[in-house]
């Protein structure tokens, strides 16, 4: 066992830790952050990712003593107090989520893509989050998502639910 | 289209059905305060692994588990003996034929292993780290048989078996035969006398359904009463039968389905390990988990697809088509699960898609091979219909020297012609063929990527265009009771839901319907919404344990808002039916006198008489001003069972470039145009297409399930297994017709499954329209560049993926493995 100091949404912690337990699961088991989840045991899918010291990470590719006198932010502690992140605003605005199990981590790897590049193109967006796998949606919405919270955190204003709505719906034929 | 404007017209503008409602689920999805299975944790909880196979056919002549019983932290070791005569067998719900062979599913193996990955032992330990090291110590001495791979040697004379006490690697052989149905000409006569006639061998690789959350079982035993909370999509069929196999009876379970990462039909089982975990809580007394890794998941939850179809079309040389012929093989896996056998079956339906046969014919075996057992897989059975149909219908365009849209539109059923009976006996209920063509065309631009395809072709441009047509229907809102019963489906295929209407006006809505992702919280508000004139915010809808919902058949086969959400609808319209008699007797009027909108009774010609359906609920509670002889309670509840399936419809385009120097391929551009019916939320629909549209180009492109020589899946993990990043799929452009669906009160027909049913063939049609030119007439999926590359340079459809190696020579043939080539990769190319 070995100790580790680590400050995880604001609160201090101090944990012994086996030298082998992954920080996701130092996160999930033993500090109750459920928030963050384990989709593969191969590093592709990204639902786990957090924020280690203010950058993205897998963390089940960071072992717990790796995080030992760090900073980490899990997607329970993105927006404290109860609010929201303009990237989970967005999100649920351009529905960016189906069953949700790949959102925290997709949410996570978006407020990390957007800290390098506030303005990103469509293609760039996509090859942002290309290491979050999304089962459900098929990504237009998550790439949607991404560009409505670029849009917003620039203060460049944000496209407003009455036009959503429309635009959602333009191609629908025959019904009010 | 008209029904639906006058509808529109006729009701109040202020109407949910219809709005792009922002979701009520997603509060606790983006916030991480969700309550997935493996969330839970229970006090005195013990954790399970499971030691798993690794040869594909053998028998077990010893199992040593004293090694791992002795290792820190492990509680208990069972094996397949140990449970015998207490684990019954996995389920299967659907004898397609009356002499289906069901070889019989332990949840753990006890003298045989059928397939790498199957159970042999479980751990039980204090913690999950405690019982994965221990997995390894379990030794088990394993007695090889030759492993049965391949289906079409499965059926050849002489063949190795799956199963040593079966006869043969069969296990049904369905018939659908239009000249004896009475549903059409026999087909035999149709190809006597046809002037074309088309061939075709296609192949539907092996898929995964991959949802996003691996598996997860946690039970918990409290005294005689287990519940269960299981990742799952089905938990009232879980319920039902995990009682019936492993004896806890019914009314002693409870089976709760929280949180649920996805599913696409790969959580509608009734799993090994969910028996196993419900077996060890029993014997041990204490709460236990289950979950499982990805490479675990892969593995052995079950795998989808995996046909090979044999199709003969006839026609005319006008491009009338005469007559549709169907062989195929379906691969079972080791087993029969829940409704594998059911999954061919489903599509024997639908092979002849939107046109008019006049005979049609499909025949199919179910095979045994020692893989993972097969079953549900988003479309099942339609899919593999609808590629079928839509690639064999390119094929005779080219045939006949025709345009592929115009030999469509010739056969096609016209709009003025619904409903209409199609030759395999589907009453197709409402649809407009040519305005979803006309209206995708346009979101293509057509014309002008044909003028850049001809551009290409004539400046003999390495990267060739194509463009891909696939029009496509589908029956969906599974199922009518009795059609299920005509087919011997193990259950019926109704909904139930009840609203009860809570003292202060605030609404709680029981559907039997288990959402996994698709909204139905939210949909179902903006249907109760409606009909009881309550704020959508008003409205909690509840689901997903059968002690909160006792009834239901859970979600699958695009059918939750087309069978459950119907009975929401009548369930509230039972409601206000009861509040009505309420509001009578508080209004002193007479029921015929009072007109109901907006969630407010008022006394017609006497303005200010009014009560709304909020206000009654609280008088209902209290029960002191309550008409004679009527209980007081306006709650209610319904059961849908549907007349018809319904037949959602639409037209995918998919414009391709293909490098021709190396293989590649990428979409240029994807538009489709699909007809669901009454569309009550805009944004979920678009988001169900959009979803369905990346795993159906996903099997065209991406996805395949490989088998080494021995039975090792080579693909079981995500470095392997290529589930679609956002970076690997393109924008789509995405519209819809609306035409009711007439055998539901909400005129809809399904939209979960309709983007994966369509896209496949459209984008595997669009990648030979690219390379036709150069000889190339079959691509086998997925289309990767080394086998577009092989089709273009080599001929064939570019053969079996080139990992048909064997592991032990370090699994995929590479360069450095190509010494060590099996007779199967050797195969390599077109077979
Ligand atoms: S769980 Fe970390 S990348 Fe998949
Ligand atoms: S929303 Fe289900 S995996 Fe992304």
């Amino acid at each position: 066992m070995t100790q580790i100091n680590v400050r995880v949404d604001g609160v201090t912690y101090t944990d012994d830790v086996e030298p082998r337990t992954l920080l996701v699961h130092y996160l999930r088991e033993q500090l109750g952050k459920v928030g963050t989840v384990i989709g593969c045991d191969t590093s592709n899918c990204g639902a786990c990712t957090v924020h280690l010291d203010g950058a993205a990470v897998k963390s089940c590719t960071v072992l717990a003593v790796q995080a030992d006198g760090g900073e980490v932010t899990t997607i329970e502690g993105l927006a404290p107090n109860g609010g929201l992140h303009p990237v989970q605003k967005a999100f649920h605005e351009m529905h960016g989520l189906q069953c949700g199990y790949c959102t925290p981590g997709m949410i996570m790897a978006s407020v990390d893509l957007l800290k390098e590049n506030p303005d990103p193109s469509d293609t760039e967006v996509r090859e942002g989050i290309e290491g979050n796998l999304c089962r459900c949606t098929g990504y237009q919405n998550i790439v949607r998502a991404v560009q409505q919270a670029a849009g917003e955190m620039r203060g460049a204003g944000s496209v407003s639910p009455a036009e959503v709505d429309t635009a959602a719906a333009p191609h629908v034929v025959g019904q009010a | 289209m008209t029904a639906v404007e006058d509808r529109a017209t006729a009701e109040a503008p202020e109407r949910e059905v219809g709005k792009a409602r922002r979701r009520k689920e997603d509060a606790r999805l983006i916030t991480g305060r969700t309550t997935w299975t493996d969330n839970t944790v229970l006090p005195g909880m013990l954790h399970l692994a499971v030691v798993r196979s690794p040869v594909a056919h053998a028998k077990i002549s010893s199992i040593d588990v004293s090694a791992a019983q002795e290792a820190p932290g492990v509680i208990a070791v069972l094996t397949g003996r140990d449970v015998a005569d207490e684990q019954g067998s996995i389920p299967c719900a659907w004898p397609v034929t009356p002499d289906m062979v069901n070889p019989g599913h332990p949840s753990i193996a006890v003298d045989e292993v059928n397939h790498v990955g199957e159970a042999v032992a479980v751990i039980v330990a204090r913690s999950k780290a405690a019982a994965q090291d221990a997995v390894e110590l379990v030794d088990v001495d394993y007695d090889l048989l030759p492993a049965v791979l391949d289906m079409e040697e499965a059926v050849a004379e002489g063949a190795q078996l799956t199963h040593d006490h079966l006869e043969s690697n069969r296990s049904f052989h369905f018939v659908f035969e239009s000249g004896d149905a009475g549903t059409g000409q026999h087909t035999d006569e149709a190809f006597r006398d046809a002037e074309v006639v088309v061939s075709r061998r296609f192949v539907q690789q092996r898929l995964i359904p991959a949802f996003m959350e691996p598996r997860s079982v946690v039970v918990q035993p409290q005294g005689d009463n287990y519940t269960m909370w299981s990742s799952t999509q089905v938990p009232h069929i879980l319920r039902i039968m995990l009682a019936m196999v492993t004896g806890v009876p019914e009314h002693k379970l409870r089976v709760v389905a929280p949180d649920v990462g996805g599913g696409f039909g790969g959580k509608l089982q009734v799993t090994p390990e969910e028996v196993i975990s419900l077996l060890v809580a029993r014997r041990l007394g204490k709460p236990v988990k289950w979950t499982e890794t990805r490479s675990e998941s892969l593995m052995t939850a079950h795998h989808g697809r995996d046909q090979i179809q044999y199709i003969d079309i006839a026609a005319d040389r006008e491009g009338n088509v005469k007559g549709l012929r169907c062989r195929i093989l379906a691969d079972m896996g080791a087993y029969l699960r829940l409704v594998s056998p059911g999954v061919p079956v489903l599509g024997a339906f639908m092979f002849n898609g939107i046109y008019k046969f006049p005979a049609y014919r499909f025949e199919c075996d179910g095979i045994f091979t020692n893989k993972t057992p097969t079953d549900a897989y988003r479309g099942a059975g339609r899919p593999e219909a609808t590629f079928a149909i839509e690639r064999i219908m390119d094929e005779l365009a080219v045939e006949l020297g025709m345009d592929p849209l115009e030999l469509r539109r010739r056969n096609w059923i016209r709009a003025e012609e619904f409903p209409f009976t199609s030759v395999a006996g589907m009453t197709y209920d409402s649809g407009d063929y040519e305005t979803a063509t006309q209206k995708a065309l346009e979101l293509l631009g057509y014309d002008e990527l044909r003028a850049e395809q001809r551009r290409r072709r004539e400046s003999n441009d390495p990267v060739q265009l194509g463009i891909g047509v696939s029009t496509f229907t589908e029956m969906c809102g599974l199922a009518p009771s009795r059609v299920l019963g005509s087919l011997s489906y193990g259950a019926g295929g109704w909904e139930h839901a009840s609203i009860r209407m809570l003292p202060t006006g605030k609404v709680e809505v029981v559907s039997g319907a288990t959402p996994h992702g698709q909204g139905h919280e939210t949909a179902w508000s903006q249907l109760v919404a409606d009909r009881l004139g309550v704020p959508f915010e008003d409205i909690e809808v509840l689901h997903g344990d059968t002690s909160i919902s006792p009834r239901g058949l859970d979600t699958y086969g695009s059918r939750s808002l087309v069978v459950g959400g119907a009975a929401v609808v009548n369930a509230a319209e039972k409601v206000v039916a009861k509040a009505r008699r309420v509001a009578a007797h508080l209004l002193e009027a007479s029921e015929d006198d009072l007109d109901f909108s907006g969630g407010k009774f008022s006394v017609r010609g006497t303005p200010g008489a009014e009560v709304s359906i909020q206000e009654i609920a609280l008088a209902t509670f209290a029960a002191h001003n309550f008409p004679e002889g009527v209980e007081p309670s306006i709650d209610a509840d319904a059961t849908f069972d549907p007349e018809n399936f319904s037949f959602p419809h639409g037209t995918h385009l998919c414009a391709m470039e293909v490098d021709t120097e190396t293989g590649m391929v990428k979409i240029r551009k994807y538009a489709c145009v699909d007809d669901v019916g009454t569309i009550v939320n805009p944004l979920i629909v678009e988001g169900q297409i959009h979803g369905g549209l990346a795993q159906g180009i996903a099997q065209a492109l991406f996805e395949e399930a490989v088998y080494d020589a021995d039975g090792n899946l080579t693909t079981g993990t995500f470095v392997d297994y290529l589930v679609p990043s956002a970076a690997d799929l393109p924008h789509f452009d995405t519209g819809n017709t609306v035409h009711e669906a007439p055998g539901n009160p909400i005129g809809a027909k399904g939209v979960g499954e309709a983007g994966t049913i369509a896209s496949t063939p459209a984008v595997v049609n669009a990648a030979l329209d690219a390379v036709r030119h150069l000889g190339v007439r079959d691509i086998r999926m997925p289309l990767t560049p080394e086998r577009v590359w092989r089709a273009i340079h080599g001929g064939g459809d570019g053969g079996d993926r080139a990992t048909a190696g064997t592991n032990a020579y370090g699994g995929a043939q590479t360069e450095t493995t190509a010494g060590v080539s099996t007779p199967q990769s050797a195969l390599g190319g077109d077979r």
